[in-house]
């Protein structure tokens, strides 16, 4: 007799893919310093993590793009919910987000392939920063997988030097005005 | 005012009577108003001491203990009650001194970084940087520490703003009237759906057990989970946290489950249809290998604590909130849905239970003519010649099991150990804290020999300030519990763990650190020194009560095992399970 248990527990198993978490926190000393150090202690990966102040400057926002390969989601949730700085936490559904991303690149452009660089960043509206004798400087703000795109199409050219900032993403806006007489 | 008066006057507002402490450096000069203040202090002599004292005051009152120590050292040496107060959910606050705000971050004599250091075993910390917020820091400290799933919380303050002499101590004292904790909001309050759920589930349970936890204790709910039992009928097993949460000698009672568990609380769980999990967290000491753990049981499990939902074992009713009010709504759910009289017959399953009860008792043999004392018999003894509400603090290893196993809780926060960490050395300490919050009953700490000589030197601080403890040293010579293991698991090579049998002296050494100090070899000595050592109030007592080596705790689930690999007392082994 060797019964199937009820209830299983919690697998640490997952597809590889990832979350977006957008934390709201306290804006103050050493909290991104105990966000972090609770992912590093319960054994939670994460794959990108960006912050800045929000329009009330008591709090900040963090988007953390959390692996979800090495967590159940909804223990990172519970955790990161019990640090006394948190706010709130809100798992964007990517379906239902805006994301964004903005890289800077540095690439190899010799004069005699510039022209190349320049119709790439002309169809990715990617932007020219500054400009050496052999190399170019360019940004693109996109979507995170358009930004790959654009990575990816640059690469055979020699990339010298490259910098993303990570995910930062928004919930999409209501398309159709709440009904003024519904209950 | 200053910031060091405002400490002071900071923690009478919040009721402190007492607290633990050593002071140094930059805690200086919060030491002075200390004079003047009505908080009386307890000087320590090892900051680790002041950590446990403060846990073993809380365990024994329900009331947030109290440590202040000063930096560097000081704040490292109380890491380990902190750690210690966090797996065990017990109330904490600890003062720290930090050098001056200016020095931070410049390896300053005695400087560490110990919000960062303690960011990991804390509920929370602070480093406060102004006079001015010394005030709502406190206030909300204690309102953290004791709310919600309780915890430690330690505020960590530079000497320049409590220094009079330094202008940044200047502030206006206020009286903070609310919280500015904008992410803590700790649910106490239960589901309503989901408590009918629960009340349906156990009106349908054949098998029910109430595995019940430290959040009974916790949240003062031993009268309402007396009052769920006997309602249903339905037996309780008390965890290593909830001992004394529900009477041992009460005919439902199973005691303990878990890896030292006894026969029938581990074997119930094991083939319960139903868990009701009251404030436990499946800790792995509980289930074993956790995939085999109870497999036929659905489970209803209550925590404040929403991470603990999920955490281990997949709930089939989760419900967040405060143990005792959601017990008190399950009894109130109950009663609607027809009281004992809706619960099905389990005359079956109650049998079953007491035929384990019957073949599988806690059992030892008594030492032959040439053998020490068996530490299972001094236990019974000491059980039986101490008063019904006596507060026992153990260590552990060996002799924190089988005081758990031996002893007859029968009233709340009579036990005070070290369940989830699991510290060597916590009993001495944490029986002078239950002894400053409890000075009307008597306080017996059962350490073993390795415990022992890790926080002996506390004795001095309960000799001299007016602690009467009395210490049971169950003396194996061994590092016990370790030695089971590498008897059973490592082919008996015994490595490291002998600490050899005439050195130190105990009874030398209790004298030495101002207690009486009694040595026991025989058991007809036993009951005759219990009693004197009982006479005995105005100073601690040591008891050295020379104990076999050899002894095991029976009955063992192996690490890693499952439940129901259960490893019996060799006399009970042929037994039909």
């Amino acid at each position: 007799m060797n019964p199937v248990p009820t209830g299983s527990a919690p697998g640490r198993g997952g597809d590889g893919g990832t979350t977006t978490l957008v934390v709201h926190v306290e804006n103050k000393a050493g909290v991104l310093a105990r966000v972090a150090g609770l992912f590093a202690r319960r054994g939670f990966n994460i794959e990108s993590l960006a912050v800045a102040p929000t329009a009330d400057g008591r709090f900040s926002r963090l988007t953390i793009v959390v692996g979800v390969d090495a967590a159940p989601m909804e223990q990172v949730v519970k955790q990161l919910d019990k640090l006394v700085n948190v706010v709130d936490i809100e798992e964007l559904n990517p379906a239902a987000s805006v994301e964004r991303e903005l890289m800077m690149v540095t690439v190899r452009a010799d004069p005699s392939i510039r022209g190349q660089i320049l119709d790439l960043v002309r169809i990715f509206q990617a932007t020219v920063l500054n400009v050496g004798y052999d190399e170019m400087m360019v940004s693109l703000t996109g979507s995170p997988g358009r930004v790959d795109d654009f990575e990816e199409l640059l690469r055979p050219y020699g990339i010298a030097d490259v910098q993303r900032t990570g995910k930062v993403a928004l919930s999409k806006l209501a398309k159709t005005a709440p009904d003024p007489l519904a209950p | 005012m200053n910031g060091g008066q405002a400490l002071m006057k900071a923690l009478e507002n919040e009721g402190v009577d007492i607290m633990f402490g050593l002071p140094g450096g930059a805690i200086l000069p919060v030491y002075d108003p200390l004079i003047d203040s009505s908080i009386r202090h307890v000087l320590v002599r090892h900051e680790q001491g002041a950590g446990h004292m403060a846990e073993g005051y809380a365990h024994a009152t329900g009331r947030p203990g109290v440590a202040m120590v000063t930096s560097g050292p000081a704040a490292t040496n109380i890491v380990t009650p902190l750690c210690d107060a966090y797996m065990d959910s017990i109330p904490l606050v600890v003062v720290t001194g930090q050098v001056p705000y200016a020095a931070i971050g410049t390896d300053a004599f005695q400087e560490c970084d110990t919000t960062g250091i303690t960011m990991a075993v804390t509920k929370h910390n602070y480093l406060v940087t102004e006079a001015a917020d010394i005030p709502q820091v406190i206030h909300d400290a204690f309102h953290i520490a004791t709310t919600g799933r309780p915890g430690p919380v330690l505020v960590d303050i530079p000497k320049d703003i409590v220094d009079p002499k330094n202008p940044r101590s200047a502030m206006e004292w206020y009286t903070p009237d609310s919280h500015d904790l904008p992410g803590y909001r700790p649910n106490v309050a239960g589901d309503a759906e989901l408590v009918r759920q629960a009340a349906k589930l156990i009106c349908e349970a054949e098998r029910p057990v109430l595995y019940t936890g430290g959040g009974i204790l916790k949240s003062r709910g031993a009268k309402a989970l007396l009052e769920l039992a006997e309602l249903t009928g339905i037996h309780v097993v008390t965890t290593l946290m909830n001992r004394g949460g529900f009477p041992d000698d009460h005919p439902l009672c199973l005691g303990m489950p878990g890896m030292h568990g006894n026969y029938t609380a581990v074997t119930a769980m094991q083939e319960a249809d139903l868990l009701v999990a009251l404030g436990a967290r499946f800790d792995d000491r509980v289930t074993g290998k956790v995939g085999e753990f109870a497999p036929l049981a659905k489970i209803i499990h209550v925590d404040i604590d929403s991470a603990e939902l999920g955490k281990v074992r997949r709930a089939d009713v989760a419900i967040q909130g405060d143990c005792r009010a959601v017990i008190e709504d399950l009894v109130r759910a109950l009663r609607e849905m027809g009281g004992s009289e809706a619960q099905p017959d389990r005359s079956q399953w109650r049998s079953r239970i007491s035929g384990w009860q019957e073949r599988f008792p806690l059992t030892y043999e008594q030492s032959r003519n040439d053998e020490l004392l068996k530490p299972q018999f001094v236990l019974e003894q000491l059980r039986d010649s101490t008063p019904d509400d006596t507060i026992v603090a153990s260590g552990v290893g060996q002799h924190q099991m089988w005081t758990s196993q031996y002893w007859k809780f029968n009233h709340p926060y009579t036990w005070v150990n070290s369940g989830g960490l699991g510290t060597m050395g916590f009993s001495i300490p944490a029986a002078i804290g239950a002894k400053a919050g409890r000075p009307d009953r008597m306080v017996w700490a059962v350490d073993g020999d390795g415990c022992f000589q890790m926080t002996a030197q506390e004795l001095v601080t309960a000799a001299t300030e007016g602690f009467p403890i009395k210490v049971a040293l169950i003396n194996n010579s061994y590092l016990g519990m370790v030695r089971q293991w590498q008897e059973m698991f490592y082919a008996e090579r015994y490595s490291e763990v002998y600490l050899t049998r005439n050195v130190p002296d105990y009874k030398l050494w209790a004298e030495a650190l101002g207690c009486a100090g009694l040595r026991v070899e025989s058991p007809e000595e036993v009951a005759p020194a219990i009693a004197r050592a009982n006479e005995i109030d105005d100073r601690p007592v040591v008891v050295e009560f020379r104990c076999e080596a050899g002894e095991n705790v029976f009955p063992m689930v192996p690490a890693g095992m499952s439940n129901s690999d259960v490893v019996v007392d060799p006399s009970q082994r042929d037994r039909p399970r």
